[in-house]
């Protein structure tokens, strides 16, 4: 039997966080995390409550702290997330809890808007589409993929202290996907939207967040990128 | 873009920028002592050492250095932990305080860096 800790909390009822065990058939079967919480909620308590989507690791909903370190349950294999039988769960760390697993995600939202995540081109739209060159395109590899998930910018210390002025490392990924994309002119005004002590400049290059990436992203390799960019603008 | 008045540099680069440049200052000078501590030291071949102008201009840079370095350094601590979104509005005031204190330190820590080795 797995033994599962998992942390509970409804605002309505509880005074205060707590961890409630559960002991869990797995059958012997090498199951995603997703599954194991299913399976508590189907079969132990049906008031456990987690996001969840896709079940495939594309819509990002299942960010959770999984033995202390964050990813997507769903694609988390309990062969790779077990330790001594013993799987502890508990939310995204940093972001308030709305009940149990599920945690308020607007200030990662909000970082997320400030970068202005879409393609911004003051010149006349062509007729058709604006094209890229294949080298151009592939400037764009390892920067499109994010799924925003949340697990970077909540495994990230400087996100924790201070989430309504560091962008956060999936933020500043998305504002590096259009800073590199040759199709956008705006470049200037998004550097100059960074360049003060917080929103850029709060990373050290810890890297917890590629640590964590379920999608195998570099955030911290794209804010070096960034910083690259305001040092060669810079007088 | 977030306003910040109490930053060394007030921008995010020339903070990040300087900080980088005196850690370079900084690694130099302390292998510069290492080396002299090294070699046999006693009290007059030191103060031959430090009696030389550019070892006087090394050291003051040193010291320059050092107060940049921390102050960007102690910035970022304060700024991190104490923070009203922590602490609640008592944040404020702890953080300024200690930005005090550090400022201060670290003035006197150059003054009196300049009067021993130029004195």
């Amino acid at each position: 039997m797995l033994q599962v800790s998992l942390y509970r909390y409804n605002p309505e009822t509880d005074d205060a966080p707590y961890m409630q065990d559960f002991s869990v058939d797995t059958e012997g079967r090498d199951l995603m995390v997703l599954d194991v919480l299913e399976l508590i909620k189907a079969e132990h308590d049906g008031s456990v409550t987690y996001r969840r989507s896709c079940r495939e690791g594309v819509c990002g909903s299942d960010g959770l702290n999984i033995n202390g370190k964050n990813g997507l349950a769903c694609i988390s294999p309990l062969s790779e997330s077990v330790k001594n039988n013993k799987l502890v769960i508990r939310p995204l760390p940093g972001l308030p809890v709305i009940r149990d697993l599920v945690v308020d995600m607007s200030l990662f939202y909000a970082q997320y808007e400030k970068v202005q995540p879409y393609l911004q081109n003051a010149t006349p739209a062509p007729a058709i589409e604006r094209l890229q060159s294949p080298e151009e395109r592939a400037q764009l590899d390892g920067l499109y993929e994010c799924i925003l998930c949340a697990c970077c910018s909540t495994s990230c210390p400087s996100f924790w202290w201070n989430p309504d002025r560091f962008i956060g490392p999936a933020g500043l990924l998305q504002a590096y996907r259009f800073l590199a994309d040759s199709r956008d002119t705006a470049t200037e005004e998004r550097l100059a939207k960074l360049d003060d002590p917080f929103s850029v400049f709060r990373c050290h290059g810890i890297q917890n967040c590629v640590n964590v990436c379920p999608k195998g992203l570099n955030p911290t390799k794209a804010i070096g990128h960034i910083r690259g960019m305001l040092l060669s603008r810079a007088t | 873009m977030v306003t910040s008045v109490t930053s060394f540099s007030r921008t995010g680069l020339s903070d990040w920028l300087i900080q980088r440049i005196t850690s370079v200052i900084l690694l130099a000078y302390f292998v510069f002592v290492a080396y002299q501590l090294g070699a046999s030291v006693d009290y007059t071949s030191w103060k031959d050492l430090f009696d030389q102008t550019w070892v006087k201009v090394f050291t003051l840079l040193a010291a320059l250095s050092l107060a940049a370095h921390s102050w960007i350094g102690l910035w970022s601590v304060f700024t991190d932990y104490l923070t009203e979104r922590l602490l609640g509005p008592v944040g404020n005031v702890l953080r300024l305080l200690c930005q005090l204190g550090a400022s201060l330190a670290l003035v006197v820590y150059v003054i009196w860096v300049v009067v021993i080795v130029w004195s």
